[in-house]
């Protein structure tokens, strides 16, 4: 069944053109990879953790990979600094060096394309690569494995804070033909070290793409990394991404996805909080609208006693849009003194969407505290009333809930500069103000 | 200023007001005072244009126009403002934002060109001082964490930024103490002017002392029963309601 899509028979899958190819332990992981996508083959709605989302329409577009073709010239590049600083672009799949910045970082700390890191040092990627996703059976994982064909390496050394926001930019969609995508990310934080990580995946163009991502995080003893993705794709866009994050003793791991664009989207994160101390907040706002669909699946692991962990999803969906949101926390036998709490949320603008939420608790420690709650509704007539009482039109009065919806999901984000650009992207999600004629 | 004819009300098929008629004066301040379940707050929600409330019969004009067809914001625009029994809370959205937003859209409306947010500012924490109060209550997000009588503090904020012609008060002493509804009355009293008329609906005879009204008129059954001048509201204090409602039945 697999061998349905297009892009496992593209040429360039041999390796030849490959990031690490030639080097044995490369080759071997690729081929290992791809056997186990082979073998768990391309996820079906039968399975659990896929009940709710469809890829079968992947089989029926012709993707093939990102070739050598010449990147597009681009137009402004999504920043939240100012279009400065580090930052690394990568326009239809492939690395863009003259967007990119990679200069300017404190000493020892390597930032840079997946393809340079293993120039630099083959052993070390070898030794990182895999180390964080284990051997966690997911089969877009493995295909990303098999297929790696670009990313970002961040690796902070012990003690350094990096204090500037390091982004990653994809701008992808550009093409006159279907493309497929496999970038493959390596985030490792030592002890002690601090890092701001801002990715932005957007496109532009009508050509339909396919991003299978992985990123692994390490994040080392009583180090800190906040790691914000916006997921603003077109509506020729397939966007699925693995996370899995480890987060060591006294470690705090900080993330927000907000999806504002997409046609199918699935962001699927794995935090393992490993240290006494660790913290991980994993949350998330998504705005969909047409026929989209976006897909959170997290699932956090409290493996050691006294961790700590927070997870709020808020969503708003109009039209028949679709929204899927399995938040699972395990906490571990002896993970005495764990302190979870999810919290999902849905609004949804039109009678036609529709969330499907499934929170779940798995506990095996007996002195702990956890939460989680969901629900879902409209906006509520009283307050619209409200606002339209003191002369705000109807449309507006609809926009400023919504925002206020939101609110307290994007007050989890702790830098100012991404809290408001990301603010900035549900403004420009929501329906144009109307005004009414005087 | 305001002419309500016969007007029928229904909500959920059930007929709530029943042949309601009042008029009043440019400049006046009426009081429509009535037991619990005459039909009250309905009158004020269908003046100020909630969905949900069906005008079976009657008409309702305003300056000369009529008001049912219009929605919640063409009324404000056009100078109606209900100051509600149980102010909404609006997390995340500053109430300078909120007026702001509201005194540009109710500019927009009339054809008259927006204020800049500096402008808004200045505006907003001058009449903030007028009535009393702290710019601390400007910067807090729409009533989330408000007291009872910050709300109704803030509802009169947002009535004095708006400089409606008609306030409608729904049982704006409902929750206060005898300090806060001081202040509250002493806010109202401040935007009476030969231009302004006001609609103060009450079931406590207590809030009149502080607003003294032009007249007084019983609701009860989904009609006005009786009106008369303040007096009036003295004699219910002492006899209540029942018999209005009794004379009605």
């Amino acid at each position: 069944m697999t061998s349905a899509l297009s892009f496992l028979q593209d040429p360039a899958i041999d390796g030849r053109a490959l990031p690490g190819a030639g080097l044995g332990w490369m080759d071997a992981r690729r081929r290992a990879g791809l056997a186990e996508f082979e073998r768990l083959g391309l996820p079906t709605q039968r399975l659990e953790s896929w009940k709710y989302t469809k890829l079968r329409p992947l089989m029926d577009t012709l993707y093939g990979t990102a070739g050598t073709a010449a990147a597009p010239a681009v137009g402004p590049v999504p920043s939240v600094a100012g279009g400065e600083g580090p930052r690394a672009v990568f326009v239809n799949g492939r690395l863009d060096k003259g967007l990119s910045r990679f200069a300017g970082l404190p000493d020892g700390v390597r930032f840079g394309p997946l393809e340079a890191a293993l120039a630099d040092d083959a052993a070390w990627v070898e030794a990182r690569l895999g180390a964080v996703a284990g051997d966690a059976e997911q089969a877009m994982l493995a295909l990303n494995t098999a297929m790696m064909d670009s990313g970002f390496v961040l690796h902070v050394p012990k003690g350094v804070e990096v204090a500037r926001p390091i982004e990653v930019v994809y701008l992808s969609g550009m093409t006159d033909t279907p493309s497929a995508y496999f970038p493959r990310n390596l985030i490792v934080l030592e002890e002690n070290s601090r890092a701001v990580l801002v990715k932005h995946h957007t496109g532009g163009g009508v050509g339909a793409y396919f991003a299978n991502a992985v990123t692994e995080i390490d994040v080392g003893a009583g180090a800190s990394l906040k790691h914000y993705k916006v997921q603003a794709e077109t509506l020729y866009a397939t966007h699925i991404s693995t996370l899995h994050a480890r987060v060591g003793r006294a470690a705090t791991f900080e993330s927000f996805c907000l999806s504002v664009g997409g046609l199918l989207s699935r962001t699927e994160a794995t935090v393992r909080l490993v240290g006494e101390g660790a913290e991980a907040s994993v949350n998330g706002a998504y705005l969909m609208r047409g026929s989209e669909h976006c897909d959170n699946t997290t699932l956090v692991d409290m493996a050691v006693p006294h961790t700590t962990c927070r997870e709020t999803f808020k969503g708003v969906l109009d039209d028949e849009s679709r929204a899927v949101f399995q938040g699972k926390i395990i906490v571990r036998e002896g993970a005495q003194k764990a302190d979870g709490r999810q919290l999902s949320k849905t609004l949804l603008l039109s009678n036609m969407a529709e969330i499907d939420a499934k929170p779940e608790l798995e506990i095996y420690a007996d002195d702990v505290q956890c939460a989680h709650g969901a629900t879902s509704g409209q906006l509520d007539e009283t307050s619209l009333f409200y606002l339209r009482s003191r002369g705000i039109p109807e449309a507006l009065a609809r926009n400023m809930l919504v925002q206020s919806f939101l609110g307290d999901a994007l007050d989890t984000i702790s830098e100012d500069a991404v809290r408001d650009a990301f603010a900035e992207h549900i403004r420009h999600w929501l329906p144009a103000h109307c005004y009414l004629a005087g | 200023m305001l002419e309500i004819k016969d007007l029928h009300v229904s909500v959920d098929g059930k007929e709530i007001l029943k042949g309601l008629s009042l008029s009043v004066d440019k400049g006046k301040t009426h009081a429509i005072m009535g037991p619990n379940g005459s039909g009250k707050s309905t009158l004020s929600y269908v003046l100020a244009g909630r969905d949900g409330y069906e005008i079976t019969g009657g008409r309702i004009v305003f300056e000369g126009e009529d008001l049912t067809e219009m929605d919640p914001e063409e009324r404000a625009a056009k100078g109606v403002f209900l100051a509600f029994q149980y102010p909404v809370e609006i997390p995340g959205v500053p109430n300078s934002t909120f007026l702001k937003e509201a005194v540009n859209a109710i500019r927009r409306f009339r054809g008259e060109e927006e204020m800049d947010a500096i402008k808004v500012m200045k505006m907003l924490r001058e009449k903030t001082k007028a009535l009393g109060m702290s710019d601390e209550m400007l910067k807090r997000a729409v009533n989330v964490g408000f007291s009872g009588g910050e709300k109704k503090r803030n509802e009169v904020l947002q009535m004095a930024v708006l400089e409606p012609k008609l306030a409608i008060l729904d049982e704006t002493d409902s929750g206060l103490d005898i300090d806060a509804l001081k202040i509250v009355a002493d806010g109202v009293n401040r935007l009476r002017s030969p231009e302004r008329s006001a609609l103060v609906i009450t079931h406590y005879q207590r809030l009149l002392d502080y607003i003294v009204p032009d007249k007084v008129h019983v609701l009860a059954k989904g009609r006005i029963q009786v009106t008369g001048g303040k007096e009036l509201a003295l004699e219910l204090e002492k006899k209540g309601y029942a018999e209005f409602v009794e004379e009605a039945a």
